[in-house]
């Protein structure tokens, strides 16, 4: 174990937090995971001493806050292996990158022509291509998932044609934390010609994608599920597929000129960047990158398997408890239920004890009705987990039994 | 009959005794357990109210001057605060569910419940309690 998880915690402000007077026990991490102060610093500090408009300005300050801006889009580059920063679009997140390329493809889709998505994507991953199937006359073609929650792949293989002009599927399934082979997927949809967009949202806190090696085409992440701030994310895209899709919006910073005849367009990013972005949340994302690489993503991963071991073995203890999604290939997320136990409800306890649970149906209304229930209790852990705190799950899961019963 | 003031005042003092949380959701529970709430015809999709947390149904009649609100969840956490809901607000005038406060939630410490974050259809279901009284008010 190559982690201090006392000094991890030290980081984390909001961990000496409690909640309904007890301790807080932070167990939601696949829906938001909290912020240390390295992040949380950068943010202050950018608003204590660079505040300015970037790309814009003869000054100073804009100056040094573009210098930071666009290290931050460097870091991000190297961190995942990109081949050109200007490969890295920044987002809001990974909905809007999702959208960025759904609405770039309106012009590029034909009527008859497919898109493939699976039965285990969040409902970000899902509606953004349904829109577009409506629009274009394209079909969606679904993935269908099997009781451990893992994607069927011969059904790929058969869904796979030369009508085939995107596959998109998440890397990590939020609901029921199944690592996908993307790989695979990428390399089967590159047989046919079909490009391959990747959800990461809910890989990027616990795996590192290198781009080049996958050869992925899109790739989109969220700061905030990795340990950074809320509002703002990334698209990455190899050049020549960015350069092909139109502009999301437009704006300021997303042209070379603008006269009412035609406006010609800037070059890669900022073609896809209009406005003033998140420029505090793009700098604090460099220093995210900074605080994961500091500890080490294998590290991360490794002390998050134990959690997820140990979690899974206490759990299943319990009485009546059943675990959705059961892959050996998964990240540190459980979802469950009890028998005759509304997941609402054991939220709604584990609240009260100050643990942090999600409860519903994950925006995965797909692997619910696979399952036919109306939602589970899902703890997903972070780096910053510990093994105390899955013991004083089991027991708040064992209070919760005695009221509920 | 207890006006609706009254019923409302007394849940705030059978709460007062409670000292801690564990013993308020206990009496949430067996409210929720206790009670057959609707007619299983009235369970209908007209009357659901779907939450992303919890689903609950909700059905009213009028009769004598007085609304009568029969309504579920299916969790039972939600069940039994709609059972503290229909305690106040069945058998009364729609004019006087029209005029009267929630605030008797805030006082007994279940304000959590009737937050729209919660999307646990409560917030639907009083927003309907009040909409079907307004409509026998005209």
């Amino acid at each position: 174990m190559g982690i201090n998880i006392d000094k991890i915690r030290a980081d984390f402000p909001i961990l000496q937090r409690k909640v309904n007077d007890v301790p807080l026990i932070y167990l939601d991490n696949a829906a938001t995971s909290q912020t240390p102060k390295q992040v949380i610093d950068t943010i202050a500090n950018y608003y204590a001493k660079y505040n300015a408009n970037i790309h814009r300005g003869v000054h100073t300050l804009s100056q040094e806050a573009t210098e930071l801006y666009e290290g931050a889009r460097k870091n991000i580059q190297t961190y995942f292996n990109a081949k050109e920063s200007h490969e890295i679009i920044f987002t809001s997140g990974t909905t809007h990158g999702i959208n960025l390329v759904a609405s770039g493809y309106a012009s590029l889709l034909n009527k008859g022509e497919e898109l493939i998505v699976s039965e285990i994507e969040h409902h970000s991953n899902i509606v953004p291509w349904q829109m577009l199937c409506e629009q274009t006359g394209a079909e969606l073609k679904v993935i269908p998932m099997n009781i451990n929650g893992e994607l069927e792949m011969s059904a790929f293989d058969r869904l796979l044609n030369a009508k085939t002009r995107l596959v998109v599927v998440n890397h990590v399934s939020n609901a029921l934390g199944t690592i996908n082979p993307i790989k695979e997927i990428i390399k089967k949809a590159h047989a046919v010609n079909a490009k391959v967009l990747i959800d990461g949202a809910q890989a990027a806190p616990h795996i590192k994608a290198d781009f080049q090696e996958i050869d992925v085409d899109f790739y989109t992440v969220s700061a905030h599920k990795m340990y950074g701030p809320t509002g703002v994310g990334f698209l990455y895209g190899k050049e020549e597929l960015l350069n092909s899709l139109p502009p999301y919006q437009g704006g300021g910073e997303m042209i070379h000129e603008v006269t009412f005849e035609k406006t010609t367009y800037a070059e890669l990013p900022h073609k896809f960047e209009a406005g003033t972005p998140n420029i505090s949340g793009g700098i604090a994302f460099g220093a995210t990158i900074d605080f994961i690489k500091g500890i080490g993503i294998d590290n991360i991963a490794n002390h998050e398997k134990t959690l997820l071991e140990y979690a899974t073995k206490s759990l299943l203890n319990i009485e009546g408890l059943h675990i959705y999604g059961n892959v050996a290939n998964k990240t540190a997320v459980i979802s469950f239920n009890i028998e005759g136990i509304h997941p609402y409800d054991l939220g709604n306890i584990l609240d009260k004890l100050g643990i942090a649970v999600r409860t519903g149906h994950h925006c995965a209304q797909p692997i619910m009705s696979y399952y036919n229930i109306p939602g589970t209790v899902r703890a997903s852990f972070a780096v910053y987990n510990t093994l105390s705190e899955i013991d004083t799950l089991v027991k708040g899961i064992q209070k919760a039994i005695t009221l509920l019963k | 009959m207890q006006t609706l003031k009254e019923i409302q005042e007394s849940i705030i003092e059978e709460f007062a005794i409670f000292s801690d949380w564990t013993e308020k959701y206990e009496y949430i529970i067996d409210l929720g357990k206790s009670l057959p709430l609707i007619e299983p015809q009235h369970k209908t999709d007209e009357n659901i109210v779907k939450g992303c947390q919890s689903n609950v149904w909700l059905h009213a009649d009028f009769q004598d001057g007085k609304m009568i609100y029969k309504a579920d969840g299916d969790a039972i956490i939600t069940k039994g605060i709609i059972a503290l809901l229909l305690r106040v607000y069945s058998n009364q005038s729609p004019k006087e569910i029209v005029n009267s406060d929630l605030s008797f939630i805030d006082s007994i410490g279940l304000k959590e419940h009737l937050s729209p974050t919660r999307a646990n259809g409560l917030v639907a279901i009083v927003k309907r309690i009040r909409i079907e009284a307004i409509a026998r008010t005209k």
